[in-house]
């Protein structure tokens, strides 16, 4: 078959270029900017979705409330505790397993996937099923901590002392697997060479760690921490299921309250304001993790 | 003992750490197996059964609707098992995963190419708003989606999750293709180019099908992650168009909240992951960092 007769021949580079993104760059106008825009409109209005009344234009006053109030302010707080105790101890237990399993032995890649798994299932059914688990009176983590350590039954999804612990564990056991993957990942990338250097000249342990895996690995924990902050901000369902933003408002973290204020208070424009809030912190914090990822990429 | 037998010991002890560590980690998937074959009274024995008669009831149950979730025959009336509507929502679930993934996986094959290969105009600036979106909570773009679909009769439709979820899968598509068709050399194409071809011919010629293991890793990560996607589909959808992880989450609409249906209900949830992630292998690492790091 001749190949130049073809219409398929006589497609341009800039007419393939055109073609190839519009799909693309149409679904993501239709379906996310264009909303975006609509809401931006709507968090300067007064304006409730399920009413009858069109919305009424009334300035910046969403915004400037929304910093007023105290109970804003107390769901930031919570959120920053949730999103600093949730990596930390991910951080920590991640790096820890990915030290243990990065070395060679047999069934390594099977014991790694399987590290794994907990990130890949759904949260939604994660905590629905941790809530089970976590039950006052009958859950089999209150019946293990009892027997093991004699400790008394915990309310751990409905008092204001552990609820948020309760979303904290759940988080925890979610996403620690991201950090021991990218942790394997960094840990692999050191040259081999550089330790047999360092037993050479008798380095301590501390010495290696300190001055050749954790250069090696800083770039990529750094990104590690940088998504889970940005993930953190998505932390929606675990939330839903787990505790329903309570007791009271003690576990309301600032999506769930997004949440509420548009589909449970129906303060649509009051909670367009907070969305944006959110998207700013959003849109900033991925700026700084795409330059990482750049960065690693021309690595 | 010299050097290298105490270093082999002390491997074969961090070994047997792990091993005992991954059991106590992977306890609650476990007990979501043993609550979902366990009887009604045996899940809720305490202390609890470590041994048990495991049956099946749990799953028939969730699929099927007889009287009072019993089946065969009650004081001599046969009665005739009904589909439930968990059943139609993890059709739903398979549908809405496949199609959007399809869609996903070659709209950013394309894209993909696009940016990996040729000179785009404010390039950054475009793979920025495409990751954004992908990084952007669900309720943040819910409040005026909601009324959008609403507007436009796509609420509670299967055609309005699908064409959602591909916009969110594409995102992610389209940064892992492009690190994917990085790693095709460019004499591939030049070469065609060479013989007359244009690059549009080229492109699918020779370049499309070097491109299918990204394409089968790009997909089996939207497959997951649309086949776990929660919030869309609670706020999108009501009784039609529904998929199976909010409906778990509602405790599977049942009066009353049956564990033991929820336990078998997210075990049925979590087994095509576990066998979708053993498929992705190497691959992991590359999807969670958006293709910027390759094993």
């Amino acid at each position: 078959m001749d190949i130049r007769n073809t219409w398929a021949n006589r497609v341009s580079d800039r007419g393939m270029l055109y073609l190839f993104l519009l799909p693309t760059f149409g679904l993501l106008l239709f379906l996310v900017i264009f909303p975006l825009i609509w809401s931006l409109y709507l968090s300067f209005c007064e304006y409730s979705a399920n009413a009858a009344n069109p919305p009424v234009f009334i300035g910046i006053q969403n915004y400037s409330s929304l910093f007023r109030e105290k109970e804003v302010w107390d769901r930031f707080v919570t959120t920053g505790k949730f999103v600093l105790l949730a990596v930390a101890i991910e951080f920590l237990l991640g790096f820890g397993i990915a030290m243990l399993l990065n070395r060679e032995f047999y069934g390594r890649g099977l014991l790694t996937t399987l590290f794994i798994l907990p990130m890949m299932f759904s949260p939604a059914v994660v905590g629905k099923f941790f809530r089970f688990m976590m039950d006052t009176n009958w859950g089999i983590i209150n019946y293990i901590l009892g027997r093991l350590f004699g400790m008394p039954k915990i309310a751990w999804t409905t008092s204001y002392e552990y609820a948020l612990y309760s979303l904290v564990i759940t988080d925890v056991w979610i996403w620690t697997p991201f950090i021991v993957l990218l942790s394997l990942a960094g840990l692999s990338s050191v040259p081999r060479y550089l330790y047999e250097a360092a037993d050479v000249d008798r380095a301590s342990g501390w010495f290696k760690f300190r001055y050749i895996t954790l250069p090696y690995v800083a770039p990529i924990l750094i990104l590690a921490v940088l998504f889970r902050t940005m993930d953190a901000f998505r932390f929606f369902d675990v939330v839903y299921v787990l505790t329903e933003g309570g007791p009271g408002y003690a576990t309301q973290i600032i999506p769930f309250y997004i949440y509420k204020l548009a589909f449970s208070f129906w303060r649509t424009g009051r909670s367009c304001a907070l969305a944006y809030v959110l998207l700013i912190i959003i849109i900033a914090l991925s700026n700084i993790y795409i330059t990482y990822l750049n960065r690693l990429r021309r690595a | 003992m010299n050097e290298f037998q105490r270093r082999a010991v002390k491997n074969r002890i961090i070994v047997v750490v792990l091993v005992v560590l991954l059991c106590i980690y992977l306890f609650p998937l476990y007990w979501m197996f043993s609550t979902a074959t366990k009887s009604k009274v045996d899940a809720f024995a305490l202390p609890p059964k470590w041994v048990w008669r495991p049956q099946i009831d749990n799953f028939r149950n969730i699929f099927y609707v007889g009287a009072g979730g019993a089946l065969g025959t009650v004081r001599g009336i046969e009665v005739k098992p009904k589909p439930s509507a968990f059943l139609r929502q993890l059709g739903n679930s398979i549908v809405v995963s496949f199609v959007s993934t399809l869609l996903a996986t070659f709209l950013g094959a394309l894209s993909g190419y696009v940016f990996s290969r040729m000179r785009v105009r404010g390039k950054d600036d475009l793979l920025f708003v495409i990751l954004s979106s992908r990084m952007l909570p669900p309720v943040v773009i819910a409040i005026p989606l909601v009324m959008m679909y609403r507007a436009l009769g796509l609420f509670d439709t299967r055609f309005g999750l699908i064409i959602m979820y591909t916009v969110f899968n594409l995102a992610f598509a389209v940064w892992m293709m492009r690190s994917f068709v990085d790693d095709i050399p460019p004499e591939y194409e030049e070469a065609a180019l060479v013989d007359g071809y244009s690059r549009f011919q080229a492109f699918f010629k020779f370049i499309f099908p070097e491109m299918r293991v990204g394409m089968v890793a790009t997909a089996i990560f939207s497959l997951i992650m649309t086949w776990n996607e929660f919030t869309f589909s609670l706020l999108l959808t009501g009784e039609r168009a529904r998929t199976a992880v909010p409906s778990i989450a509602h405790s599977l609409g049942t009066a009353g909240v049956n564990w033991g249906h929820i336990a078998a209900g997210s075990f049925l949830m979590v087994l095509p992951v576990v066998v979708f992630t053993f498929l992705l292998g190497g691959n992991l690492i590359r999807g969670f960092t958006f293709g910027a790091i390759k094993e």
